[in-house]
């Protein structure tokens, strides 16, 4: 690390050592800096939907089911009239929602799991045998069996792939603090909470599409494929073009992810 | 190395306890009475009582959970609501379409996965490198329903090559059976192709920079020589154990793979059972997997002492 001379004269902005950290990251892993813009194009399409030249999301127009993508609507029309555009525009905000609520609740719930296995032996045997047994079951099954116990709402979804994702955090604490007690376990679990909430984004999606998910009134990426399903041999953009942005923010956050590996967790993006 | 695969094999009766009880008390806290549901709507309150007898969920749970284990033990994993047909049954019924995805999906990335990390990792900061890994990172984004959907667009609807939906057993003929597999397996395979990839390239980056490395080249041997002969395998212990996590979490994936392509295997199952919240199958169906998982990691543990005689127990 003796590039000093040369960062210095590139960012005088950024003297304060958190940020010249995180500008550090992006400077050096292009494709982190990518996501980033990619996913700060998402908060705002998400945050902005109502002025994004959409329409009510939910508003039923039979006359005109099934349109094709056209100049007045951009992506077409479901079997309902519905616009498909708009309601991609505001499905952002559920996955986004998703991915971040998942990713803070396990990473706090998984942190203080971590450390109490760490630290208490007690804990570990109890808590440790019931991880185990949890991460046997795919989290795509256990997401779905717990949702298969509750009635269809955001929270319940939110909860449910929670429970699917804490093991794996729990874990990966618990090893950090075992190895070695001053790791820096906070920087281990925010990298993890990043792939989280993309796997998060993921696991509702593909709960929506089976019908196991979001309320289905709700418009999410994963509720609007499954109703486009049926048709997608005659309709296929109800489909393609959620598909196509649940992609995108899913990579966004993923480039973002591997960014910040490299940079807090040295030795585990060796191993990756 | 006795003592450490019993203590191995041992270990993995409380993982089974901790995902036993899980899978009971799903069906003890679901909603609805089960003996209702099966009474059906023509039902007298003494036919539901009757039942109820009949099931033993009259009884207090610990004698519920002990009855069940008991059964399971027994290879009786209950009667669907739905169907009225044991679990075990049903899931005999569409286990081979299941297993048959798996494998083909193992055969079509395992061995393209393999070498490009193998070839990432040789050719390192190159742009080889690059589109590896970039294909690692597409693979972890692209879920495989929305990537089931580009293909079918693709290949069947587009071009016509292949059929959208649907199976065939290779009983009724390899041909249909191969051209009704294309597509599932590279959808199931995309992701799990990308982490082998990737794993693949860390550890081969770790073993290249070793010393014996050094030497091997050192000694004249060709490149082919030093990545398989002596990289590769030195490499295999987190190869294998990814292959093998692999596996067990390519079950995961059939549930949506088997929902998009019309394929009647154990995915669909669950999935027909959570619609109609048929609680047994889902219970059956997470218990084998589960199984599943955890034979394949005991595999996989007990294989390290075979593959590596450095692991001493």
């Amino acid at each position: 690390m003796t590039i000093a001379p040369a960062e210095l004269g590139a960012a005088p902005a950024f003297s304060i050592p958190q940020r010249g950290k995180l500008h550090d990251i992006f400077r050096r892993h292009p494709t982190a800096m990518a996501g980033a813009i990619l996913l700060s194009l998402l908060i705002l399409m998400a945050v902005f939907a109502p002025w994004l030249g959409t329409v009510d999301p939910q508003a039923l127009a039979p006359i005109r089911r099934l349109r094709p993508p056209s100049s007045t609507y951009w992506f077409g029309t479901d079997m309902l009239g519905r616009d498909v555009y708009s309601r991609v525009i505001y499905g952002s905000r559920v996955s986004l929602i998703i991915g971040i609520s998942v990713a803070l609740f396990s990473a706090a719930v998984g942190i203080t799991l971590g450390l109490l296995t760490g630290f208490v032996r007690l804990a570990d045997a109890i808590l440790m045998r019931i991880m185990d047994g949890l991460m046997s079951i795919p989290s795509v099954l256990l997401a779905i069996a717990l949702m298969a116990l509750t009635r269809a709402s955001m929270g319940n979804v939110i909860f449910a792939i929670t429970v699917a994702e804490v093991p794996r955090v729990t874990r990966l604490v618990r090893g950090v603090v075992l190895t070695l007690r001053e790791q820096p376990f906070v920087e281990a679990a925010i990298v993890q909470g990043t792939f989280i909430a993309a796997s998060a984004m993921i696991t509702e999606a593909a709960l929506s599409f089976i019908g196991a998910g979001t309320p289905p009134n709700i418009p999410s990426w994963g509720n609007i494929m499954a109703e486009g399903r049926s048709l997608f041999q005659v309709a296929y953009y109800i489909i393609l073009f959620p598909g196509i942005c649940l992609s995108l923010a899913v990579l966004s956050i993923n480039l973002i992810g591997d960014g910040l590996r490299d940079a807090l967790d040295p030795r585990l993006a060796r191993r990756m | 190395m006795f003592a450490y695969i019993i203590r191995r094999m041992l270990a993995t009766i409380p993982v089974m306890g901790v995902v036993a009880i899980f899978v009971f008390s799903l069906l003890y806290l679901s909603p609805g009475d089960p003996a209702v549901i099966i009474a059906g709507d023509t039902a007298t309150l003494d036919d539901i009582a009757r039942i109820r007898e009949k099931l033993g969920l009259d009884q207090p749970f610990y004698i519920q959970f002990g009855t069940w284990v008991w059964n399971l033990l027994h290879g009786d994993l209950g009667i669907s609501i739905f169907t009225n047909l044991p679990v075990m049954t049903l899931i005999k019924q569409r286990i081979e379409p299941t297993v048959a995805l798996t494998i083909c999906t193992l055969l079509v990335t395992i061995p393209i996965a393999i070498p490009l990390g193998v070839i990432a990792a040789w050719k390192a900061g190159t742009w080889i490198d690059r589109v590896v890994m970039v294909f690692a990172v597409a693979g972890f984004s692209i879920p495989g329903f929305v990537l089931a959907y580009i293909l079918i667009f693709t290949f069947s609807i587009g071009l016509d090559l292949l059929p959208v939906q649907g199976y065939t057993s290779i009983k009724d003929g390899f041909g249909a059976f191969a051209s009704h597999m294309v597509l599932p397996s590279i959808t199931l395979g995309l992701f799990y192709a990308a982490l082998v990839a990737r794993i693949t390239r860390a550890s081969m980056l770790d073993v290249l920079s070793q010393d014996y490395v050094r030497t091997a080249q050192a000694k004249g041997l060709s490149n082919r020589e030093v990545l398989i002969g002596h990289a590769l395998k030195n490499a295999a212990v987190p190869i294998a154990t990814i292959i093998g996590i692999g596996v067990a979490l390519l079950i995961s994936g059939v549930v949506i793979t088997e929902t998009v392509f019309a394929i009647p295997g154990i995915g669909r199952l669950v999935v027909d059972a959570i619609l109609r919240r048929d609680y047994p199958i889902i219970q059956g169906v997470i218990l084998m997997f589960s199984a599943w998982y955890v034979l394949v990691n005991l595999a996989v543990d007990i294989s390290y002492t075979l593959f590596d005689p450095r692991i001493r127990y």
